[in-house]
C-alpha cells in the first residue's frame, strides 16, 4: 500500500528550531501552553503574555524613578507656593503632563516593537533550497544577501541566521533582545525595550512630552525661587527655604539638554522617514548624485512623512503571544492532526493511541518508567480521550494505573502493524515536525526492538546524534 | 489527462498526507507594504490554473493594501488614539484588525471553494508573521491508488 510508505524527510528541513525543542522538552505542566511561554527571543512577559519587555530591563526603573521623584518633589514643594502666588493651573498642567509622560513610557516599554516571528522549519528549508540551487557543488556558505528594487532603488536584504529568513527591508536584528524587529530604530535602555514600527509613536510622544515636562518644571522652579528671593530675601535664603527645588533644578537642567536634543533629532527622523539605524549607518546619504533623494521610503513631503510615521496604521503583534501552542507545532497539518482525533475514532483503542503525537507517547512511556505497568485495555483510552482537540495541550500525565500505554506490549498495533494507514497518515505530520530535539533522541535510544522499527527510519537526524 | 479527485476540506485534513509545501514570498518593489509575489510556482502547475491562483494572490494584495491605506480614516484613528492616550483600543478594533478578519474569511472561503477540492490548503499569512503565503500540497489519492 503505497500510501503507507513514509516519505523521507529532507534532513535539511530538520533544523532544530528552539520553538519546537523547548515546548517538547518541558512536559512538567499539564495545562495548554501559550506561545509566549515558548518564545525564543530574550524577552520577558507579564500579565499572561499581554505585556512584553526586553530581558534586560536596562534602566527603566531609573527612568521611572527619576520622573516620579522629580514630579513628586515639584508637587510637594513648589506647587503650594506657586498656586498661592501665580495660578492654580500650574499643578493641573503639571499633572496632565506627568500622566501623559508615564503612560507613553509604559506603552513604549510594554508594547511589542514589531518583532518578527522566526521562520518555521519548512520555510527555512525552502529558503535554503533556493539559495543552494544557485550555489556550487561543494558546500561553501554563500553570502546570503538578496538584492531587490524598491522604488527604482537597489536595496540589499540580508539573511538572518538566527531567525532563518531574509529580513524584510528596514528590519534589523537586535542582539540584546535576539529578535528581528520591523522598522528597527534602536534599542533604548532607558525604556528597556527596542523601538520599532509598533511603538515608535509612543516613544516619540514620550520624549516630546518629557521635553515639555522638564522644561515646564524647570521654568516653574526658576519662577518659584525668583519669586521667593524677590520678597525681600536673598537668593541663598530662598534656596534654604526650599531645598527640594535645587534638586529638581539639577535634574531638569541635565535632562533638558539630552531630552531636547533627542526630541529634535527624532523630529528630523520623523520628517524624513528615517530610522536611527539607517541614519547612523548612513544607508541613504552621500551615496548618490543629485537625482535620487536617497531614501526610497520617504514620501518627499514632510507632512506626509510625519503622518505616516506617527498616525499611520499599525499591524497587530505578529508573534501572537497569547495564542496556544498547538500539540504538533507550526504547520497547518498540526491542527489537522488534532482534528483527526474525532469522536468516531474514539471507540477504537489502537487508533486512539496512534493519533497521539509520537512525542507524547514516548514521553509518557519514559515517565511511567517500568514496562511491567503495561496494562492494555480500556483504562488507557481515558487519558487519551482527554487529549482530544478541546485543548491544544501536550498529553497530561496518565494515571498510574494506566501506566505504560502498552507501547512495548505486543498488542499495540502501532508498532506491529502498518496497515492502519489513517493512523500513519496522522502520524506523518507529527514525524515531519518532531525535529531531533534532544529528548526525542534520548527516548528513541531507550526504546529497543519494536520501537526501533517504528522510529529509527523516521529520524535520520537522530541516527547522527547518537553516534559517539 | 489528470483529473483530481474532489475532496472536501474535512476529508482532506483527515486522510491526506502532506506532499510538499510552496511558499509565496513577499514582494517589496513598492516598499515595505505587505504584498505577495504573483509569480505562479511550478509545483502548482498540475493542481490549479494560473488565473485562479493569481486572482487569489491579487485579491489578498488588495486587501492588505486596504489595511495599510493612508487615508483620512487612518489619520483620524491615529489622532484619536493619541488623544485618548491609546486607551481607545481597549474597546475598539483598529482598522487593520478589521481588514485582517476580512482576509481570514476570504482565505477560509477560498480554501473551501477552490483549493481544498484540488488537494491544496492556504495558510493565512498572519500565522507566519506576514512573511509568506504557505500552500500545503496534499498527496492526491487518485494518483496512488
Amino acid at each position: 500500500m503505497k500510501n503507507c510508505e513514509y516519505q523521507q524527510i529532507d534532513p535539511r528541513a530538520l533544523s532544530v528550531s528552539p520553538l519546537s525543542a523547548q515546548s517538547h522538552t518541558e512536559k512538567k505542566d499539564q495545562r495548554p501552553r501559550r506561545k509566549w511561554e515558548v518564545f525564543p527571543g530574550k524577552n520577558r512577559f507579564f500579565c499572561d503574555g499581554r505585556l512584553i519587555l526586553a530581558r534586560q530591563s536596562g534602566v527603566l526603573p531609573l527612568t521611572l524613578g527619576l520622573i516620579v521623584v522629580t514630579c513628586g518633589l515639584f508637587f510637594a514643594f513648589d506647587c503650594p507656593f506657586l498656586v498661592k502666588h501665580l495660578t492654580v493651573f500650574i499643578p493641573v498642567i503639571g499633572a496632565a503632563l506627568f500622566v501623559f509622560v508615564v503612560i507613553s513610557l509604559l506603552r513604549t516599554s510594554f508594547t511589542d516593537p514589531g518583532i518578527l516571528p522566526r521562520a518555521t522549519p519548512d520555510e527555512a528549508a525552502d529558503i535554503e533550497r533556493q539559495i543552494d540551487t544557485s550555489g556550487s557543488s561543494t558546500y561553501r556558505p554563500p553570502p546570503r544577501t538578496k538584492e531587490i528594487l524598491i522604488n527604482q532603488q537597489v536595496v540589499k536584504l540580508k539573511y538572518c541566521f538566527t531567525c532563518k529568513m531574509f529580513r524584510p527591508p528596514r528590519t534589523s536584528h537586535c542582539s540584546l533582545c535576539d529578535n528581528c524587529v520591523e522598522r528597527f530604530d534602536h534599542h533604548c535602555p532607558w525604556v528597556g525595550n527596542c523601538v520599532g514600527k509598533r511603538n515608535y509613536r509612543f516613544f516619540y510622544s514620550f520624549i516630546i512630552s518629557l521635553s515639555f515636562l522638564t522644561s515646564f518644571i524647570f521654568g516653574c522652579v526658576i519662577a518659584h525661587i525668583t519669586l521667593r528671593s524677590q520678597a525681600g530675601k536673598s537668593l541663598v535664603q530662598a534656596i534654604q527655604e526650599s531645598p527640594a527645588s535645587v534638586v529638581e533644578l539639577v535634574i531638569c537642567f541635565f535632562s533638558i539638554w539630552s531630552i531636547l536634543g533627542l526630541s529634535g533629532f527624532h523630529t528630523y527622523l520623523v520628517a524624513s522617514n528615517l530610522t536611527t539605524n539607517e541614519d547612523i549607518k548612513g544607508s541613504w546619504s552621500g551615496k548618490r548624485g543629485s537625482e535620487e533623494s536617497g531614501n526610497p521610503y520617504s514620501y518627499n513631503n514632510i507632512i506626509t512623512n510625519c503622518c505616516v510615521t506617527l498616525c499611520g496604521p499599525v499591524p497587530p503583534s505578529l508573534i501572537d503571544r497569547r495564542g496556544f501552542v498547538p500539540p504538533d507545532e507550526v504547520i497547518p497539518a498540526a491542527s489537522s492532526a488534532s482534528e483527526m482525533e474525532l469522536p468516531h475514532f474514539s471507540a477504537k483503542n489502537d487508533v486512539n493511541m496512534c493519533t497521539q503525537s509520537t512525542k507524547d507517547v514516548l514521553e509518557r512511556m519514559v515517565n511511567s518508567g517500568s514496562q511491567t505497568l503495561c496494562s492494555p485495555g480500556t483504562p488507557k483510552t481515558t487519558p487519551l480521550v482527554q487529549e482530544l482537540p478541546g485543548t491544544a495541550a501536550p498529553s497530561p500525565e496518565p494515571p498510574p494505573s494506566a501506566g505504560c500505554p502498552g507501547l512495548l506490549d505486543s498488542r499495540c498495533p502501532f508498532f506491529s502493524r502498518s496497515s492502519e494507514k489513517d493512523s500513519l497518515h496522522s502520524i506523518n505530520p507529527a514525524f515531519r515536525l518532531a525535529s531531533p530535539s534532544p529528548s526525542l533522541t534520548r527516548t528513541a535510544v531507550t526504546l529497543n526492538g519494536a520501537a526501533d522499527v517504528g522510529f529509527m527510519p523516521l529520524h535520520p537526524g537522530s541516527a547522527r546524534d547518537e553516534a559517539p | 489527462p489528470f483529473v483530481p479527485q474532489t475532496h472536501s476540506l474535512q476529508d482532506l485534513r483527515q486522510q491526506a498526507a502532506v506532499a510538499a509545501k510552496v511558499f509565496i514570498q513577499r514582494d517589496y518593489t513598492n516598499g515595505t507594504l505587505c504584498q505577495f509575489q504573483t509569480k505562479f510556482p511550478s509545483e502548482l502547475e498540475t493542481r490549479i490554473d494560473k488565473q485562479q491562483f493569481e486572482e487569489t494572490v491579487r485579491t489578498l494584495n488588495n486587501l492588505y493594501a486596504e489595511a495599510e491605506k493612508l487615508g483620512s480614516q487612518s489619520y483620524i484613528e491615529g489622532c484619536l488614539a493619541c488623544l485618548t492616550a491609546y486607551t481607545i483600543f481597549l474597546c475598539m478594533e483598529t482598522h487593520y484588525e478589521k481588514v485582517l478578519k476580512k482576509i481570514a474569511k476570504y482565505i477560509q472561503e477560498q480554501n473551501d471553494k477552490v483549493y481544498a477540492p484540488r488537494g491544496l490548503l492556504l495558510t493565512d499569512p498572519i500565522e507566519r508573521g506576514l512573511r509568506v503565503i504557505e500552500i500545503t500540497i496534499f498527496e492526491d489519492r487518485s494518483l496512488t491508488q
